[in-house]
């Protein structure tokens, strides 16, 4: 094998593949990433064997052929390497190195066989649809935050991707909780999406995915089976195992008789939120909200260390309130309204309360109280 | 030499016999009024509590243990006199004593007369170290002003109260550091009173063995051994560099020991990491039925015990001992600490289901660590399970009904298993 291949190029496409690869593991040839050179272009395979991502990108081909070597080695040494530089690699089987030259630089890696290294198994997929790139990242970003890290409710370490009734129609729909907050997002249902099963994407998925999703332009084709997905640009491939589990009817826990209205500037209110909790030490901060007409005062008591107090005027016109909440969870709901203001919906003070966005349905919250 | 009256807790100097009420029971020594550390420890606890609820039991040897592959938990000082130990398997424990009465223990009463106990010592000092629920160190230092009386006179009214009041006895060890007041309260046991003055401690320690600190077992003892350590003296003819260099860490703190040296305070918190219970079974098995009462039993014990102590804890912990004694052990940490039962045992039993192991077992515990202060356990609910606050009111109100007609008064079907 050898083929001489842009810096920047190389560098993009081996930065996909070494943050897939874990960095703690003990099967050696996982550490690695498979170079395959043929025609006109190289791709690389990298994997944990959950998850796999192949890259695609143009080099001059001088020879094709395959090895494997150090994801995490060779993307440091592109990664020093000056902009602009043209980088060459080529393989000697029988001495086992990788030899990457660019300009002066000399490297020789030691690579362990091709055949050794594991591709994942293809799949059935049921649905194959495209959607945006805007869309899916709407999706993921305003869910994955409610992601658990419970080891034990293994079934909630990641998102739940599947087709729902919303309010306006059939909807693909986003869902996350840790059993604390829940977010359940919805976006028009694709073209070629309404036989796709429910699925748990991983967190370390959603992760990955994220980095195909910062171009406005791009459309991301989309295939689910009952035990992978896949998500796909020209360059990049990504496929994963989906958690095997079900997802628990979140239906049930989205409260639908809470009355008690607040309307707050959503940016206001996180900060002001941000504020008081600032006097306490303890590891779940609790914010204490108190609402009277048209006021809200926010509190934090902390035995140990202090306390603090925060005043907003808001909307409100139901009768007296106070309810607790742990800090961290109502910034983070409040950081997902992005234009209008948080609309929160309060029933009693050990009852689930509901959070929108202005009249904006196609996103909701829930987020538990606590006793303060 | 400075002397109190046990029985009138009249201070007078030196006598055989108290000058107000003409008691034998006097305690004499240089240093009475001056040392401030001690440890109470109640004598034969749940084994008094028994006889102070049954008098029939009085004049009879009483052991509180379960099962026949069970231990002794304690046992009375009648049947101590037949050789009965804590610790001892209940098989030999009856051998040696046939006649014994077996009692189960009752730990809710125990937890209870022991936070009885508890507020009477806080009416010494706010500087108590519960090392379980029947002793303490505290450390009176400073409080001779605020009670217009030495440390050992608060002491021994202290023991008088809880004979009175409680209608248990303990035993009480008074002297300059935690260490030898520890030593000091198992030295004239039951209803004592010892004192180690600083001047006597060299003295008084030169012939005692090793064994006597706390923390050297079986298997340290021996190591000792085989390098000739058996008393103190043995252990004073060694460096401090020797003794690091050949025991590591818990060298070094022998050397000090030897010279009854302990500059550990006494300290509410560091007496206790974890509450866990424990249970080896009477055949081993791998029935999930069975191991999941167990599991329910042993999670309400330690509810119990954390409940009793204003404590939760954040990490749960399943300890499974294999037919095969292959110790696995499982834990997780939640999102906030507890104290409720039913979710130490509900993270209990997912811990069961994967542990990934069939059995057959011989033992399994549970157990609650990284603790915090009950205040900050249970707050908030769980979105997924709406009817978990509903269970722990239920838990509370049944504590509440147990507290007042006793254990057994109410139980949960899974207890039964």
């Amino acid at each position: 094998m050898k083929f001489s291949i842009e810096r920047a190029v190389l560098l993009k496409a081996i930065a996909q593949a070494q943050s897939v690869v874990e960095r703690r593991n003990t099967i050696p040839i996982l550490a690695n990433v498979l170079i395959e050179a043929e025609g006109d272009g190289v791709q690389f395979r990298a994997t944990d064997l959950d998850i796999e991502v192949v890259d695609k990108a143009p080099a001059m081909v001088e020879k094709a052929g395959a090895t494997t070597v150090s994801a995490v080695t060779l993307h440091e040494i592109v990664r020093k390497l000056p902009d602009g530089a043209q980088v060459q690699l080529s393989d000697d089987v029988a001495a086992g190195r990788l030899t990457v030259e660019a300009g002066r630089s000399n490297f020789q890696l030691a690579t362990l066989p091709k055949e050794d290294f594991p591709v994942m198994a293809s799949s059935e997929y049921g649905a194959n649809f495209s959607a945006d790139a805007p869309t899916l990242r709407r999706l993921f970003d305003k869910s994955k935050f409610a992601i658990s890290t419970e080891e034990t409710r293994y079934y909630l370490n990641g998102v739940y991707m599947h087709v729902a009734t919303g309010e306006d129609g059939q909807a693909l729909r986003c869902v996350a909780t840790d059993g604390h907050r829940l977010a359940r997002v919805d976006a028009p249902l694709p073209e070629g999406a309404e036989t796709m099963p429910g699925v748990i994407v991983p967190r370390k998925t959603v992760g990955e995915l994220r980095k195909l999703l910062d171009d406005d332009e791009a459309k991301i084709a989309v295939s689910v089976s009952e035990t992978k997905v896949r998500f796909a640009t020209p360059e990049i491939t990504l496929t994963s195992k989906v958690i095997d589990g079900t997802f628990p009817d979140y239906t049930r826990v989205i409260p639908t008789g809470n009355t008690k209205k607040l309307e707050v500037d959503a940016a206001e209110f996180a900060k002001a939120v941000d504020l008081v909790s600032t006097v306490s030490s303890e590891r779940s901060r609790a914010v204490k909200l108190s609402l009277d007409e048209d006021r809200l005062v926010l509190s934090v008591n902390s035995p140990d260390s202090g306390a603090g107090t925060a005043e907003l005027a808001v909307a409100y016109g139901d009768e007296h309130l106070e309810i607790g909440f742990n800090a961290k969870y109502l910034t983070e709901i409040a950081s997902q309204v992005d234009r209008e203001n948080a609309v929160f919906m309060f029933n009693s003070a050990g009852d689930p309360t509901l959070m929108r966005e202005g009249s904006d349905t196609s996103a909701l919250y829930v987020v538990m109280p606590m006793r303060v | 030499m400075p002397a109190l009256c046990r029985d009138c807790l009249t201070t007078f100097e030196t006598g055989a016999r108290c000058p107000a009420c003409r008691s034998p029971r006097v305690l004499a020594h240089p240093e009475l009024f001056s040392l401030s550390i001690a440890h109470m420890d109640c004598d034969a606890f749940y084994a008094s509590v028994e006889k102070r609820d049954n008098p029939e039991l009085a004049a009879k040897p009483v052991i509180i243990g379960g099962g026949r592959r069970g231990v002794v938990s304690t046992a009375c000082y009648i049947a101590r006199i037949k050789g009965v130990r804590s610790a001892m398997p209940m098989f030999q424990a009856l051998k040696l004593c046939p006649e014994a009465v077996v009692v189960k223990p009752r730990m809710e009463v125990y937890v209870e007369v022991s936070r009885q106990i508890r507020a009477l010592m806080e009416e010494l000092t706010p500087s108590i170290e519960p090392l379980s629920l029947d002793e303490a160190f505290m450390d009176l230092t400073g409080t001779a002003r605020l009670h217009g009386h030495p440390p050992a006179v608060m002491l021994a009214k202290l023991v008088k109260r809880m004979k009175s009041e409680l209608g248990v006895t303990g035993s009480i060890g008074l002297s300059h550091n935690k260490f030898l007041a520890k030593i000091a309260s198992d030295l004239d046991k039951p209803q004592g009173f010892s004192v180690i003055g600083a001047a006597e401690t060299e003295d008084f320690l030169r012939d005692k063995p090793v064994r006597m600190i706390w923390g050297v077992g079986q298997a340290f003892q021996a190591s000792l051994e085989s390098a000739g350590i058996r008393t103190f003296a043995d252990l004073r003819r060694w460096e401090q560099k020797e003794l690091a260099a050949r025991f590591g860490s818990s060298g070094a703190r022998l050397w000090h020991l030897a010279r009854g040296q302990d500059k550990r305070r006494v300290s509410r918190d560091s007496g206790l990491k974890s509450i866990s219970n424990e249970t080896t079974f009477f055949e081993d098995t791998a029935s999930a039925d069975i191991l999941d009462g167990h599991i329910w039993r042993l999670s309400e014990k330690v509810s119990a015990r954390a409940k009793a102590k204003e404590l939760s804890g954040r990490t749960v912990t399943l300890k499974l001992k294999t037919a095969k004694f292959k110790l696995l052990t499982r834990r997780t940490t939640l999102r906030e600490p507890t104290q409720i039962a039913d979710r130490i045992y509900r993270t209990a039993r997912d811990l069961f289901d994967h542990a990934g192991h069939d059995g057959p077992f011989r033992l399994i515990g549970v157990g609650l660590s990284d603790l915090a202060p009950e205040a900050a356990a249970d707050l908030s609910g769980d979105l997924l399970d709406p009817d978990a606050g509903k269970r722990a009111e239920a838990e509370r109100a049944t504590d509440t009904i147990r507290a007042r007609f006793g254990k057994d008064a109410i139980l949960k079907g899974r207890a039964l298993r």
